[in-house]
């Protein structure tokens, strides 16, 4: 029997809120960890043969028989095309290594029931296409992070701030969309409302403060899992960019822009190895944007290559930071530690990740980064200027933690703290992904631009249409 | 004729895939956390350079022999799509073969010198591992057919020489200068980006031999128009300045002598330091398109010339002498890339990488040996008088002296006109941002400022 013409989209995310409910029943905490592990584990699975019936053709209507959203709604709202295809199960391995990652110490603290929750959302929003399911995953998915504030009893003040007005403008955005009937003014306005909601969620100057206080108040797990997805860059693509008119994309690639520089500059100046990740990421997330607004199917390409490099290398980078976190607490910048004979494979993959993350070349990002400045150059030749700015800025913050975290001084212990087999299990994991895909990139590259030439298609018929 | 072709092209193939293998051997080995012996090291490292070196001989017998200047070996599209793609080409001729081969002689030169130098030292593994990443750069960017695959082995020497400069990793000096180095090679690099992606519009290709002609280099007349050479030019020389240390970025050099000798001889003795030259080199057919180009490029190399023979002169460590030294002859060298001295800078450029490496290799014994004749002889050894200040009046003198002993204040300035502004100003944003999460959160918003870095219960991961 061919197992691919099944519902496996659905299976991943049932799987995952089945998880989610069963250890939020466990005491014990390697028991919890243990079957989070396999939980996540399975949910990738899921997700790998999801996307692999999709690239081999097998046709969305061949796992009808099987399908709950059919049998309860008579209609498929989740599944894979050429954009989510490869986001889902990226997405599905990251929660899936940072469990298998999680260090004794940091168990307390990460909790794999919010973890498998957040997949759950995170894979059900990745696999809509739907506004409404869309909008209403988004909004679920933003109130997600209050439990985590609640439970770690930190001030969620400002989130909430940031958050209500997202989910304010969300909804006044789809209910302009759908009450639209192609006038004019109400899509202009629906435009207007979802750009301003995406843009809050995906953190742009000047409304990025939420995130580098989810980073400053979260377990850095949890953060890193409710962050590098980007969710807003998704919601972009799927509610603004088929509709918005040009004024409103170049709109989007300024304040990004400023986005990506601001927050490279503000990495390098930051004194706390939370506050440096949170810039770093939102420096990238702006980049991501930037390509979206130059709209040409080569700074798309470049854009969607981008963001699926920065969920593995920024999230493996992630993941290294919160290693180095479980063995010396919360890391200052403002002297040298001199880890690197402690842990020198920790110090290596920091520097393969957060290379790649830059697009250095060899590793994911640089073929990434080459197409969107490439695309950026081609549309201004300022915004390719910035562009390589940000980036130039961004390497020089994650060599200046690296040196200050690994070099100039010698760090004693007396216990051994080097890498354990789990999280070199973990990083290996990511460097094989990321070296190979940065040594053999058309595949991925193929695919983005599949992926670029469906959104113009879709933006090019949705301006096509009267009214 | 195919055959003796496509046995060049083999054999360009082995000379790149030999320094790539070993980067790749010894790059898994470390991330496997496989401890290699110091003899297997020295091996593997061996092995790879004579095989390198005696496939680059062959390709250059092949090449005298059939009287071919150009050699293509076109390894594929990396990249394709439509209005994209990146092609991974490398360029066998008068320029490429030459420095090729230095690279390999030098590396396998140093690489020996090494193995004892560095002998039982912490960091055996990771130095040789650093020195594989550099001489695959080197390589690279010295046959490399396109600019994006010069950018690729640009960016390997570049880090591989930050993090050597910051080898010995208990020390607070050499992780700083570090740094400083690694800043200076991002706006080189950036500059190199910027310039390929404004190559690609120019010409649809980043291949030399469009934008170059397909003539043998250098024979190739550039198709870029006066402005366009200009601009494309001007980018060119920033990254060139950067990764050679002229004006105004001279100041990295002495910093990256905190490295070991044997990096230090031949990142900035011999190689690393001739690679901004040696761009000039690969694109001066674009350089004749633009008349005001050349002249840049000769006053900067000129200025950077005369700045170091200062500077050098009044250093009293060998290791900066020697450096500075160095400088003060690829400014020449640049300056008769800008006169259009093709041969003549080439031919320095060879002679001058071999002179300082050798220079470099004996400083650790110089002073010794002069002890020794010292000795021998019963005083000190004599030195000539600085002959061009004979002439200059006292102020002047000590205004020169003063300027040489400050490095030309170009670190200095450097920091003053544009870290030191720069660092204030994000600073300033970060305090602004501090007092607008502190507003809307209603307290205090920034645990981090507040937690120290307490090791918590590290016992339970062992």
């Amino acid at each position: 029997m061919n197992p691919l013409p099944m519902p496996w989209l659905e299976a991943a995310i049932l799987v995952a809120v089945a998880g989610a409910l069963s250890i939020s029943r466990l005491h014990n905490l390697n028991r919890a960890w243990r079957w989070g592990v396999a939980f996540t584990g399975v949910v990738f699975a899921c997700t790998l043969l999801a996307s692999l019936g999709f690239y081999l053709g097998v046709p969305a209507e061949s796992d009808a028989g099987w399908s709950l959203q059919q049998y309860l709604f008579g209609r498929s709202y989740l599944g894979l095309d050429n954009l989510n295809a490869p986001l889902v199960p990226a997405v599905a391995l990251l929660h899936f290594l940072t469990a298998l990652a999680t260090a004794r110490t940091k168990m307390r603290s990460f909790s794999l029931t919010w973890s498998l929750t957040a997949e759950a959302i995170h894979l059900a929003k990745f696999g809509s296409k739907a506004p409404t399911v869309l909008v209403t995953l988004l909004a679920v998915g933003a109130l997600l992070p209050l439990v985590e504030f609640v439970n770690r009893r930190r001030p969620f003040r400002l989130y909430a701030l940031h958050m209500t007005l997202f989910i304010g403008l969300m909804l006044i955005g789809w209910y302009f969309l759908v009450s639209a009937n192609g006038d004019a003014t109400r899509t202009t306005m629906a435009t207007v409302a979802l750009l301003a909601a995406v843009l809050i969620r995906c953190g742009v100057v000047p409304v990025h403060c939420w995130l580098t206080d989810w980073f400053e108040h979260a377990s850095f797990g949890i953060a890193i899992l409710y962050v590098i997805p980007l969710s807003g860059v998704y919601a972009a693509i799927r509610l603004v960019l088929p509709i918005a008119p040009d004024w409103v994309l170049h709109g989007i690639g300024l304040v990004s822009l400023v986005t990506a520089v601001y927050a490279a500059g503000m990495a390098l100046v930051q004194y706390e190895i939370r506050r440096f990740f949170a810039y770093l990421f939102l420096s990238h997330a702006s980049l991501v944007l930037v390509g979206l607004e130059v709209h040409t199917a080569v700074s798309l390409t470049g854009a969607l290559s981008l963001w699926f490099s920065v969920i593995l290398s920024l999230g493996g980078f992630g993941l290294v930071l919160r290693a180095l976190e479980g063995r010396f607490g919360r890391l200052s910048l403002i002297k040298h530690h001199g880890l690197y004979e402690h842990s020198p494979t920790l110090a290596v993959c920091f520097l393969l990740t957060g290379l790649a993350s830059v697009g250095f070349p060899g590793t994911l990002g640089f073929v990434a980064t080459d197409l969107l400045v490439d695309g950026a150059v081609m549309a201004n030749l300022f915004v390719g200027l910035a562009v390589i700015a940000a980036a130039a800025l961004n390497s020089i913050a994650i060599v200046r933690v690296y040196l200050l975290l690994f070099t100039g001084a010698r760090h004693t212990s007396t216990v051994l703290l080097e890498i354990t087999l789990r999280e070199r299990i973990v990083v290996l994991t990511l460097a094989a992904l990321i070296l190979g895909g940065g040594l053999f990139p058309q595949p991925g590259v193929s695919s983005r631009r599949r992926a670029a030439d469906e959104i113009l298609e879709e933006r090019a018929n949705h301006s096509a249409l009267p009214g | 004729m195919p055959e003796v072709i496509e046995l060049m092209s083999g054999l360009g193939m082995v000379v790149i895939a030999a320094p790539i293998l070993l980067v790749f051997f010894l790059g898994i080995c470390s991330l496997l956390d496989r401890r290699l012996t110091e003899a297997t090291i020295v091996k593997s490292i061996q092995a790879a350079i004579v095989v390198g070196l005696l496939a680059a001989l062959g390709v250059l017998i092949l090449m005298l022999a059939q009287d071919t200047r150009h050699v293509v070996v076109e390894v594929g599209e990396w990249v394709k799509m439509a209005g994209f793609h990146v092609t991974v080409k490398f360029v066998f001729d008068r320029l490429s073969v030459p420095f090729a081969i230095l690279s390999f002689i030098v590396s396998g030169t140093i690489a020996s010198f090494a193995t004892r130098y560095m002998h039982r030292e912490r960091g055996y593994n990771r130095f040789f591992v650093l020195y594989a990443v550099f001489l695959a750069g080197m390589i690279v960017a010295s046959l490399a057919g396109t600019i994006e695959t010069l950018f690729l082995g640009w960016e390997l020497v570049g880090l591989s020489s930050a993090l050597l400069v910051a080898f010995y990793q208990d020390r607070l000096g050499p992780s700083r200068n570090g740094l400083w180095i690694w800043c200076v090679y991002r706006v080189s690099d950036a500059a190199l980006l910027l310039a390929a992606v404004v190559l690609h519009h120019m010409t649809g290709e980043g291949d030399f031999d469009q934008l170059l002609g397909a003539g043998p280099w250098p024979e190739g007349q550039a198709s870029a128009s006066g402005a366009q050479a200009f601009i494309v030019g001007i980018l060119l020389l920033i990254a060139a300045a950067g990764k050679s240390g002229l004006i105004p970025f001279s100041g990295w050099l002495p910093r990256a002598m905190e490295g070991p000798t044997p990096s230090s001889a031949i990142f900035y003795g011999a190689l690393s330091v001739h690679l901004g030259a040696y761009l000039l080199l690969r694109v001066s057919p674009l350089l004749e398109c633009s008349l005001w180009l050349g002249a840049v490029i000769v006053v900067l190399g000129l200025s950077t010339a005369v700045l170091a023979y200062l500077i050098g002169s009044v250093q009293t460590d060998i290791k900066a002498a020697l450096s500075f030294a160095s400088l003060s002859q690829v400014g020449i060298i640049v300056a008769e890339i800008g006169l259009g001295f093709r041969y003549l800078a080439l031919v320095h450029l060879l002679g001058h990488a071999c002179l300082r490496t050798l220079q470099f290799v004996r400083a650790s014994s110089l002073l010794h040996d002069y002890h020794a004749l010292e000795n021998a002889i019963g005083k000190h050894l004599p030195h000539a008088p600085f002959f061009p200040l004979r002439w200059v009046g006292t102020f002047t003198r000590a205004s020169i002296y003063r300027l040489a002993l400050d490095r030309g204040c170009l670190d200095s300035w450097l920091k003053m006109c544009i870290v030191a502004p720069f660092v204030r100003l994000f600073l300033w944003c970060d305090a602004r941002e501090r007092g607008w999460t502190d507003f809307l959160t209603g307290a205090q918003s920034r645990e981090s400022s507040e937690v120290k870095p307490i090791p918590t219960g590290i016992e339970e991961l062992t």
